[in-house]
């Protein structure tokens, strides 16, 4: 019986028409990651603690300087923050002036943890409270912003900057320089 | 060196399902396909345990516990931490995967030497699949160098007892269906779609269809006290993937009995089973890879989307290929009579069927229409509640008489007989809810179907002789305890439906506000904080009926990984539970709380544990042919 | 009945159900189903006050107010072409604020206030909802291929 036989390739054909949906679906990007509104845009006001003698704290007055610095979001709480530690400490073995801001932290955690990963820092500002995290307009930990002379932030890098990225970045900071 | 063997055992594992996939074209494969299905069950339980032993130790040289685990997470998060993350939750999926296949090579004797062969083949095709997709797009044993001292944490919101169980639960369920998938396969290979093959497979489907159950219940709890809106189902995406497979298979069991007792519907009963798994997959793929805007869903990623897809294209593609090609050569079952439970039966499979359309096309709506028109669209509960109400108030009305109904006859007095204390209870249960000032018409039509329902559903007992209560097949008790089941969970949705009192209040420490019988003061609002949060914790003092208490219902911000969560506190109740819910403050000082009242709402997830429950035992074989199904 | 006449009522059956649950769902779909909006289209567009319908965008920066009670928040949604008010009553979800992705459904009232029933954030930070970047992505190709004031 045809009529039989073609009954039974419905759900089949059914099914094809999902697949070809979700191709065509699949095609797009689901989603994206939202870049700080801040960037282009000067350093908010901030006025941070340091952490210990070697590192004063930090203030937006620091950023405008004229020198091109970067801002590192870290804590010794955070396990993503080890894992770009090589990775800063050969910015800072490159010359490149890095700050830290470190987030809900106290100065004996700080001060273990850079005693096990390196001290790429110059200046390490407290933010016991992640206010300067919400001001900056991150969205996690770590996180790292490329600020100008003048203290505009020029480029956000949102995660554990990877082994592959610092030439990325050190291309970055001559542009800002210029 | 323990996270090594557990990379190792899976790869032989897959090189194993190779094996047991290939032995179904031999036809003495049973050789090989039987050992191998048991070398893989004990292989995937060891490179389980060694991911258990990477949290439980908090190896973080393994990337997956220094992503998702932490030193100081409770115990508890250690061990359910290993499936809260993707890698991991795929891991559960094949080692749940494999230890079916080892019991399906334990248990399936029945059918033959060659089905079990060829069935076991199919269990292996879907396996190598799955092992591939784990070993290259999702390795769960993966190192990172050099190791973290410390991990980054789990995701807030999975750091809750009711989802740390949701997954597994639906896990067993989704893959229980493998099975299920496999010996359909199997039957269309072999031409083998007798009453022998429904009763060897309805113990699959039961067991199975028991496990998603419990998940789907333990999953709408979670979503009713984490979210924090006072609702236990929100025909999102996510939910309505869990819940296809689950009324794929309802029918399914529903309509095996039909074939094991009759010989009848077997391009269905096939199609069904088929369709079941296929559903499970699809879900799957849904979850992850975000094809579909959910409130649920967390970040995805695209590429092992596509991976995903590719398996569902094989594996659904081919069997419903199969069944295109093989079933119109399936011969035709034996006829049957419409007023009988046979009859019944097909009634409820079609009503499941009709059920299961209208999510289904509810559900990829938005994704079709996008295709076609390029609007955008969702498709929400006032949909979802337009188009099944219809055919869900039937379908408890119809479930009620369908297991007093004979096989083959047409037995209108005794079906008459048998429902009268139901109608006479149902209107009772009318009479009492309009007594206590229920006047929806619709809560009234459900507390009514409730009482049906259940006194029906005891009814199932008449005429068997108590003291020979043992000889009473496990089917029918478990028929009973479901059928209840689903009746305490239709009065739970009624009443928590029509008597719901909910109160919205901008108060500052000392305000007052109240929900029905029930009123409450804010004591105080202060900070707290947790290992790895801060809160705002309000102290809400309650006194009600026969009671009083303190509820703390929080806001938590974490740091790392970056989330918000609220935090409801529910003071349940015998007759229902009250909820608090602490809002944003405003900044002066007040902040805003919501006082929700719901009555018997608790009564929709005990329901949806006793029909678990009743699966489970209904597992069991009946011994006399008359009452394989009941 | 003859096995074969069966089969035929089986497949009747099945036929019928399939046009039930069509004739539940076709209508209902029509009925229920809340179009997606983004504050342009809602301008180039218009809807009909009382229509439910989906609105998503950016919550404008510093645009949050709230009542007097201290239960209604009024904000404005914006896919940086246009901007329309809303008002919420209830309690915001977790992760809604200034300059996120939000979708809310509800409907106009007649005074053009985007009253919404829910809102939605998303669970991930950093997510944004695919309908919404979609929105903002159109909304920036024509703001381009418009001519400049």
């Amino acid at each position: 019986m045809m009529l039989r036989r073609a009954a039974l390739i419905v759900p089949l054909l059914m099914f094809l028409g999902f697949v070809a949906l979700a191709v065509y679906r699949m095609g797009e990007p689901p989603e994206r990651v939202i870049v700080s509104k801040m960037v282009g845009k000067p350093v908010p006001a901030m006025d941070l603690v340091g952490a210990d003698e070697l590192h004063p704290g930090l203030n937006d007055g620091d950023l405008r300087h004229g020198t091109v610095t970067l801002v590192n979001l870290f804590a010794s709480w955070c396990a993503p923050c080890r894992i770009e530690a090589p990775q800063l400490k050969e910015l800072a073995d490159k010359g490149v002036v890095i700050h830290g801001i470190a987030v809900r932290d106290t100065p004996e955690d700080i001060a273990a943890f850079l005693n096990d990963h390196g001290d790429p820092f110059r200046r390490i500002g407290m933010d016991p409270n992640s206010k300067a995290v919400l001001s900056l307009g991150a969205s996690g930990l770590p996180e790292t912003f490329l600020i100008d002379g003048k203290g505009i932030i020029r480029k956000q890098y949102i995660g554990q900057i990877r082994p592959e990225q610092v030439a990325e970045i050190l291309k970055d900071i001559e542009e800002a320089r210029r | 060196m323990i996270p090594e063997i557990g990379h190792a055992a899976l790869w032989l594992a897959a090189g194993l399902a190779l094996a047991q996939a290939l032995a179904g074209f031999r036809a003495d494969g049973g050789r090989i396909a039987v050992p191998a299905a048991l070398a893989q069950g004990a292989l995937c339980a060891v490179a389980f345990a060694a991911l258990t032993w990477a949290f439980l130790k908090s190896d973080f040289s393994v990337a997956l516990v220094a992503g998702n685990s932490h030193t100081a997470k409770p115990e508890l998060y250690k061990w359910t931490g290993v499936w809260a993350n993707h890698e991991g939750s795929m891991l559960l999926w094949v080692a749940v995967l494999a230890v079916f296949g080892a019991l399906a090579a334990l248990r399936a004797k029945s059918l033959g030497e060659r089905f079990r062969t060829v069935m076991l083949s199919a269990q292996g095709f879907i396996a190598i699949g799955f092992y591939a997709y784990l070993l290259i797009a999702s390795n769960p044993f993966a190192r990172i160098v050099p190791a973290p001292v410390e991990g980054s944490g789990l995701n807030p919101l999975l750091q809750d007892p009711g989802l740390a169980f949701h997954p597994p639960l639906l896990y067993i369920g989704y893959v229980g269906l493998s099975v299920t998938f496999s010996f359909a396969v199997a039957a269309l290979v072999l031409d083998k779609v007798t009453p022998e093959w429904a009763r060897a497979v309805k113990p699959w489907v039961l067991g199975a269809w028991s496990f998603l159950t419990a998940g789907i219940t333990l999953g709408s709890f979670w979503a009713y006290y984490e979210l924090g809106w006072g609702g236990w189902w929100f025909w999102d995406p996510v939910e309505n993937a869990s819940l296809m497979p689950w009324l794929a298979a309802t029918a399914l069991f529903h309509s095996v009995g039909v074939l094991a007792a009759r010989g009848a519907l077997k391009n269905w009963t096939l199609l069904l089973a088929v369709v079941a798994f296929s559903l499970s997959m699809v879900g799957t793929f849904i979850v992850r890879s975000g094809l579909l805007t959910s409130v649920h869903a967390f970040a995805v990623d695209p590429e092992r989307g596509v991976f995903l897809l590719i398996l569902l294209a094989i594996y659904v593609g081919g069997a419903l290929a199969l069944y295109a090609l093989r079933a119109g050569t399936v011969t035709a079952g034996a006829p049957f009579r419409p007023v009988s439970r046979e009859g019944s039966l097909v009634v409820n499979n079609l009503i499941l069927s009709a059920v299961l359309g209208v999510v289904f096309l509810g559900t990829l709506y938005p994704l079709l229409l996008e295709a076609v028109t390029g609007d955008q669209v969702s498709v929400g509960p006032p949909y979802f509640e337009t188009a099944l109400l219809p055919l869900l108030l039937p379908l408890v009305a119809l479930m009620a008489a369908g297991p007093l109904m004979r096989w083959r006859t047409m037995d209108w007095a005794g079906l008459g007989r048998r429902l009268v204390p139901a109608l006479v209870l149902g209107i009772a249960a009318i009479g009492v809810a309009l007594a206590l000032g229920m006047r929806s018409p619709l809560a009234l039509a459900g507390v009514a179907l409730s009482a049906w329902l259940a006194a029906a559903s005891v009814m199932i007992f008449r005429g068997r002789k108590l003291k020979r209560i043992r000889l009473i097949p496990a089917s029918v008790w478990g028929t009973s305890i479901a059928h209840l089941g689903v009746a305490v969970a239709t009065l739970g949705i009624a009443a928590s439906g029509a008597g719901g009192i909910e109160t919205l209040a901008n108060l500052a420490p000392g305000g007052r506000l109240s929900a029905g019988a029930y009123t409450a003061q804010v004591d105080d609002i202060m900070p707290a904080a947790g290992p790895n949060y801060t809160a705002i914790r309000a102290v809400i003092s309650v006194t009600g009926p026969g009671g009083a208490t303190v509820l703390m219902p929080e806001r938590r911000t974490f740091v790392s990984p970056s989330n918000e969560t609220t935090e409801t506190d529910i003071w349940p109740r015998l007759t229902g539970n009250l909820y608090a819910v602490l809002g944003p403050g405003d900044g002066s000082g007040r902040w805003q709380v919501r006082l929700v009242w719901q009555p018997m709402i608790a009564l929709i997830w005990i329901g949806g544990m006793m029909a678990a429950l009743g699966g489970l035992i209904a597992m069991r074989q009946g011994r006399r042919r008359q009452e394989a199904f009941a | 009945m003859k096995p074969k006449h069966q089969r035929l009522a089986l497949a009747g059956a099945a036929v019928a159900a399939l046009g039930v649950a069509a004739a539940l769902a076709l209508p209902a779909l029509k009925d229920q189903a809340a179009y997606f909006y983004a504050p342009a289209d809602v301008v180039a567009k218009g809807v009909t006050p009382g229509q439910a319908i989906r609105l998503g965008g950016l919550v404008e920066k510093g645009s949050i107010e709230r009542s007097a009670d201290g239960l209604t928040i009024h904000f404005r949604v914006t896919d940086r072409l246009e901007t329309v008010p809303v008002a919420y009553t209830g309690i915001v979800p977790d992760l809604f604020r200034e300059g996120q992705g939000m979708i809310a459904d509800g409907r106009f009232d007649d005074g053009g206030t985007f009253r919404a029933e829910t809102l939605l954030a998303k669970h991930d930070e950093n997510y944004m909802p695919p309908e919404v970047a979609k929105a903002i992505e159109r909304a920036e190709a024509a703001a381009k291929a418009r001519p400049e004031k």
